[in-house]
């Protein structure tokens, strides 16, 4: 319960940002929604953190994870509706059936990577951040040669996911409107995560698996003597870790745009890492970190979007456009290193277990 | 546990010994090439284009003849090779004092940048001066970019891993800005620097093997002198291989992991320096380049030893400077050295069952000390 | 994932086998570990509501054999039965559904989790397919408590309770499984005198009960008032089985070690010098920042032993280490022959002539990756002759890493061979070298023979008598009640961070003692305490 509570803080972190972002919603119209947007894959990111690591397993190959999920998402796209046209999407969301193959396509091929990283540093018992360097060095690789061949062709992709339509009466409420405007505004993929940070946060404090989860974490030891598999249960969060980050990739090659640039993550799947850890490893806490380090990144890409006018404007064009760009990573860094003395890791991350070794 | 045996001093013993060395990396190199093959079969589909078994033979053929088929292509492949042997000891470095510093890419870039800022102010003197003020340069660059992710870890516990990318992320802006603002070069419609004047490297042999590569060798023997040889270095392994018995033992892990960080950027900034001053003479805002990441590879395919790094260097460079003719004469993409690469990397980590698999016995499987590394991800600060 | 209901683990209650037949019988257990047999064909057979007492040295094979019986070792030779029939234990959850509960020697409890969650962990009674059902554990819980006279709230952290509580809460584990057949594992290493024997109480009901019991130990006073009989096992190996009404403790101390054996060591008459460390109030915080010394102040004089008895995690480790200079002094003075020495670095006091032997030499007193050679020389590497300058003079570390090897009985096949590849007694004997091989004005010894064979313990206690008797001043911290006793010339006893009483070390009374270890002397705890952060033991 303790720990429940715990993981709530991320909510006034998260309503601070919505406040502030609030404020100048008026000067940066698209501000609020790209924030949320920006955001979207680092929550994924972030979740998929928590899940491996609670259960002691760091998993930082998960940007290649979601780097491959985005190719493969897109690939699949544009090679299902080479077979099976566009089709018509569905009004809520625009499914066709060449976007769900090719979503599902995503997810499995993050879950397959993610198997290779769960066997290396579980089986194989390698150092876990090498093994997860080695994955994004794959993934990073392949995607860049198979890119480079496909793009000879100049293929068209199969569109994207839409946004769930609000109301007008509704995104205009006093207060509340922009905020709802903001969050459900959204895409399938978006609302999903969401949805899957609550679930989650339940789950890891109600549920058995998520008592085992943090035990496995905390002390495998102890849970490999009261019968639970140790190795199974990392096995299992990894790949599942693998399905969540692969939706942060799909999310950016099938809702937030419509195509596959090589290094399209840009180290989002690092900055979910340390949303994970400013968060305290807890799903909520790492939402409302992941919500923070998104707003940065939003204001960079809604000033370009559409550059702010009177003083807010005259104010930002003395500035650097770099620094924008930079904001998001300075912001990480510095939370980071402002929050971490507070925040502790599950005992056993990043330890490979084996049962004979001894205690 | 093993007990040790006497190093045994006979010929065979010593070829022995070397073989339980090497056998792994070049186990691994080998099967990546052969998975490599098979991506390149494969995927050949994709761009339209029939199954040929014959197109790797073609493709490692232009690959080994771009790399060291001729003396050009040699001091080509040397010229690649030095800034991945220099960012690759900074990381081996790292790797023997427990830190993984994932920000080689972003040390470089400030290194070859701060070098060019350096050059500008003494672009006009003799190069007897310019040359190593400007190399300084880039080596306080490189310095600075990982003195911060090494201060942050020593005072606060921030992991490397994480601040170190984030690094990398703010060199391309800095460079960015630098480029198209106080560097820039005056008058022109791009966003690239001046040039480096009298700090340009000369060229000592062929048509451009310039001195940043001598620099370069010249900087082994050092850094292998400092780990093994001075006290300085038996605390840089300590640290590495136990911080908490380190402290016990009167050694400053904080002090240690902070000035560790910093040789490690200076040695990525020298990379740099080497790089700009030797070869580009300046920079676009938009330069772009693998030696980061692919120092990663040298560090672990070296197994941070410093004559590992230069045998590994010298492959990846190798890889890299002949990777164009393969891409011209066979058309597969330059990006298939990553592919094989990770899968290097891929077998090595993997030792156990490459092993197992081949029956290599003898065979140390030690990939250096590189246990603490994920111990120590997101925990407290290092007292 | 299905859950087997705790009565389904107990078939044998339904049609009992005759009594004749052992609850569980180990034959021809055979594992090897690369290098070394630990269980060499062992026998050992276990009645029904039999306290069976396994009897050897730390490294005997002990623990091995009963993680063979509960899974967590697979055997290389030998079968295992449970009333007679042969059993396949392929893990922890086969051994558990056929009734046997191991209570570990490190306790296997998740400190950030509640009793009740460490409790059912592996066996939850669940709300629905998903959700775990906590309010039904906490009844059953409590009923069991009850029923055994335990009193426990299975809501408090684990964290937050004494290492006496944590081992209830691991019975209590065991219990709720509905074991048959229990191990523990030294389990009184840890306790004091009097919780030593309210365990012993709960393991007489529970062997009245009809439950069987293996107790692991290497105290021979406890196997004989605890047993109904004794297995000794020395180096793998099964050297004797005797009834405690039939032995001695000359007699099983001999099986043990394989030789004759002094039991206490002679360490003669004190003559105490100067002052030479004083402690003044000193207060010092732990890992978290919770006070873990409060107002210690204590003097040792040189050529004397003053033992600190205490429960672990009383305070001990900090004390230490704040007198070492490896943790920061909150408030108080450290003085060393009248030098303040409070804050200094630990070079600085490394340099005062002050030796620190570290409780837990793994991960403070050595590097194992690291040769003999580097490893003698680990804190003084930058001294000359083992350095010129910044150079490193590998001739003088080699040299003097011979003389120490031959001096302190360091077996190794070579100077140069990784600490890893050491005995944990030749690895303690290589801290002992380093930090003995030298003028020393105080000598600060934390745990120094935890862990260890007897030989070592023995050679390791005539070293620090023999260091005494050169006019160093000893400070020895113990959670071995027997070795305070046993070593020291006066006993201070330190409880929740607080010196409680000082007593003569030749006239002290073992329950005395003990009793001020338990409660410190007062009728109810009157100081806030957080038990400092369990940083792990070696074995």
């Amino acid at each position: 319960m303790d720990q429940l509570i715990n993981g709530l803080y991320g909510i006034p972190v998260a309503g601070l940002i919505f406040q502030a972002v609030g404020y100048i919603v008026d000067q940066l119209p698209f501000l609020s929604h790209a924030a949320v947007a920006i955001s979207i894959p680092i929550i994924f990111a972030a979740l998929c953190g928590v899940v491996c690591e609670r259960s002691g397993v760091v998993n930082i190959g998960l940007e290649g994870i979601m780097l491959t999920a985005a190719f493969v998402g897109w690939v699949v796209g544009v090679v299902a509706t080479q077979f099976l046209g566009h089709g018509d999407p569905t009004p809520l969301f625009g499914f066709t059936l060449p976007l769900i193959i090719a979503l599902v396509s995503a997810v499995a091929a993050g879950m397959l990577l993610s198997l290779l990283h769960a066997w290396l540093a579980i089986s194989v018992r390698a150092d876990q951040i090498i093994s997860g360097t080695i994955i994004n060095i794959i993934a990073l690789g392949l995607t860049g040669y198979l890119i480079s061949l496909i793009s000879q062709s100049s293929p068209k992709g199969a569109g994207s996911f839409t946004p769930l339509a609000i109301p007008q009466n509704v995104a205009n409420l006093p207060v509340v409107g922009w905020l709802i405007n903001a969050v459900f505004n959204q895409g399938p993929i978006a609302i999903s995560a969401i949805v899957l940070t609550v679930v989650l946060q339940i789950l890891l404090f109600r549920s058995r698996w998520g008592l085992r989860t943090r035990s496995v974490g905390e002390h495998p030891k102890a849970a490999e003597t009261v019968g639970i598999d140790v190795v199974k249960l990392r096995y299992r969060n990894v790949v599942a870790g693998g399905a969540l980050a692969a939706l942060g990739g799909a999310y950016l090659s099938m809702e937030l745009t419509n195509s596959f640039q090589p290094g399209m993550t840009q180290g989002r799947g690092f900055i979910g890492l340390a949303a994970m850890i400013v968060g305290r490893w807890t799903p909520l806490g790492a939402f409302g970190a992941a919500v923070l380090f998104g707003s940065a990144q939003a204001i960079s890409s809604s000033i370009t979007f559409a550059p702010p006018t009177g003083s807010l404007g005259d104010f930002m064009n003395q500035v650097p456009p770099q620094l924008f760009d930079a904001l998001p990573y300075l912001v990480t860094i510095i939370i980071l290193a402002g929050l971490i003395g507070r925040s502790t890791p599950p005992a056993a991350d990043g330890q490979p277990y084996s049962r004979e070794a001894a205690t | 546990m093993s007990v040790a045996q006497p190093p045994d001093r006979s010929l065979s013993g010593r070829i022995r010994a070397a073989w339980g060395i090497v056998a792994l990396p070049l186990l691994s190199i080998l099967l990546a090439l052969i998975v490599g093959a098979l991506v390149m079969i494969l995927s050949a589909p994709i761009a339209g284009k029939p199954v040929d078994l014959g197109l790797p033979l073609t493709a490692y053929g232009a690959l080994f003849q771009g790399s060291v088929g001729n003396f050009d292509a040699i001091i080509g492949t040397l010229r690649t090779t030095a800034p991945l042997l220099l960012a690759g000891l900074g990381i081996g470095l790292g790797f023997k004092a427990g830190l993984f510093n994932i920000g080689a890419q972003g040390q470089f870039l400030i290194g070859g940048i701060a070098s060019i800022a350096f050059a500008q102010l003494v672009h006009d003197m003799d190069p007897l001066i310019a040359i190593p003020f400007a190399l300084l340069g880039g080596i306080l660059g490189g310095a600075l970019w990982a003195f911060i992710p090494g201060v942050l870890k020593a005072t606060r516990g921030a992991h490397e891993v994480v601040t170190t990318i984030m690094m990398n992320y703010i060199a391309l802006s800095t460079l960015s800005y630098l480029a198209s603002g106080p560097l820039k070069l005056p008058l022109s419609p791009q966003p690239v620097t001046a040039g480096v004047g009298n700090a340009a490297l000369p060229i000592l042999l062929g048509r451009d093997g310039h001195l940043g590569i001598l620099i370069a060798f010249l900087v082994v023997p050092l850094v292998w002198f400092l780990l093994y040889r001075t006290t300085r270095g038996f605390e840089i392994r300590a640290v590495g291989a136990n911080p908490d018995a380190a402290r016990y033992a009167g050694m400053k892990p904080r002090r240690l992991i902070i000035l560790t960080m910093s040789i490690a950027g200076g040695l990525a900034g020298l990379a740099g320096a080497g790089n700009i001053l030797g070869v580009n003479h300046q920079m676009s805002a938009s330069f772009s380049t693998t030696v980061g990441f692919d120092a990663i590879t040298v560090a672990l395919l070296g197994r941070s030893n410093p004559v590992g790094i230069v045998f590994a260097s010298l492959l990846l460079g190798a890889m890299r400077a002949g990777a164009p003719l393969m891409q011209i004469e066979a058309g597969v993409p330059v990006e298939l050295v990553d592919v094989v690469q990770a899968i290097i990397l891929l077998f090595l980590v993997a030792n156990a069952v490459l092993r197992r698999f081949f029956r290599l016995r003898g065979v140390s499987a030690n990939l250096g000390t590189t246990e603490t590394m994920t111990a120590t991800y997101g925990s407290e600060a290092i007292r | 994932m299905t859950t087997s209901p705790p009565a389904a683990a107990s078939p044998p209650t339904a049609d009992p086998p005759p009594s004749s037949v052992p609850a569980l019988e180990m034959r021809g257990i055979t594992k090897r570990y690369p290098g070394v047999i630990a269980n060499d064909h062992i026998d050992l057979d276990l009645r029904r509501g039999e306290i069976h007492a396994l009897l050897g040295e730390n490294g005997a094979g002990k623990t091995t054999l009963m993680n063979v019986l509960y899974g967590l070792a697979t055997p290389d030779e030998g079968e295992i039965l449970l009333d007679g029939k042969v059993v396949d234990i392929g893990g922890p959850s086969d051994a558990i559904a056929r009734g046997i509960s191991m209570v570990h020697q490190h306790f296997m409890l998740v400190p950030v989790l509640s009793v009740a969650e460490n409790i059912v962990l592996g066996l939850e009674t669940m709300a629905n397919r998903v959700f775990l059902d906590l309010g039904e554990a906490r009844r059953r819980i409590r009923d069991l408590a009850a029923r055994f006279g335990f009193d426990i709230d299975p809501d408090a952290k684990v964290a937050s309770l004494s290492v006496g509580q944590q081992q209830r809460v691991e019975i209590l584990k065991a219990l709720y499984r509905e074991a048959r057949i229990l191990v523990l594992d030294e389990p009184t290493a840890v306790l004091t005198p009097q919780e030593t024997e309210e365990i012993f109480v709960l393991l007489r009901r529970l062997a009245e009960n009809g439950r069987s019991i293996v107790f692991i130990s290497h105290k021979l006073y406890e196997v004989l008032e605890i047993a109904d009989r004794i297995t000794v096992i020395r180096r793998g190996r099964v050297v004797g089985e005797r009834a405690p009404k039939e032995t001695s403790e000359d007699e099983l101390a001999e099986l043990m070690v394989g030789r004759e054996v002094q039991l206490t060591v002679d360490r003669g008459v004190s003559d105490p010098g100067a002052v030479t460390l004083e402690v003044d109030a000193l207060r010092v915080t732990d890992d978290r920042g919770h006070p873990a010394v409060r107002e210690v102040s204590l003097q040792v004089r040189a050529g004397e032993i003053l033992g600190i008895a205490g429960v672990a995690g009383n305070g001990q480790d900090e004390l230490v280490e704040a007198i070492v200079g490896l943790r920061s002094v909150a408030g108080g003075r450290v003085t060393l022959k009248g030098k303040d020495i409070t804050g200094a670095s630990p070079r600085h006091i490394h340099d005062s002539q002050v030796a620190y032997v570290p409780a837990d030499r793994h991960r403070f007193g050595l590097i194992l990756s690291f040769p003999i050679t580097d490893n003698l020389v680990l804190n003084r590497y930058c001294d000359a002759p083992f350095a010129r300058g910044i150079i490193r003079n590998d001739e003088a570390v080699l040299a003097e890493a011979k003389d120490n090897i031959a001096e302190y009985d360091i077996r190794t096949p070579s100077a140069t061979a990784p600490v890893a590849t050491l005995s944990g007694g030749n690895q303690q004997k290589l801290v002992v070298a380093r930090e003995f091989d030298r003028d020393l004005a105080l000598l600060v010894l934390d745990q120094p023979t935890r862990g260890l064979d007897v030989g070592s313990i023995e050679f390791i206690h005539r070293q620090v008598i023999a260091k005494r008797n050169a006019g160093t001043a000893v400070l020895l911290v113990s959670a071995e009640l027997d070795e305070v006793l046993e070593m020291s010339d006066r006993i201070s006893v330190m409880y929740r961070g607080e010196l409680v009483a000082t007593v003569d070390g030749r006239t002290a009374d073992k329950n005395e003692v003990g009793l001020l270890m338990a409660t410190g002397g007062k009728a109810k705890p009157d100081a806030e305490w957080t038990q400092p952060i369990d940083r792990g033991a070696t074995t």
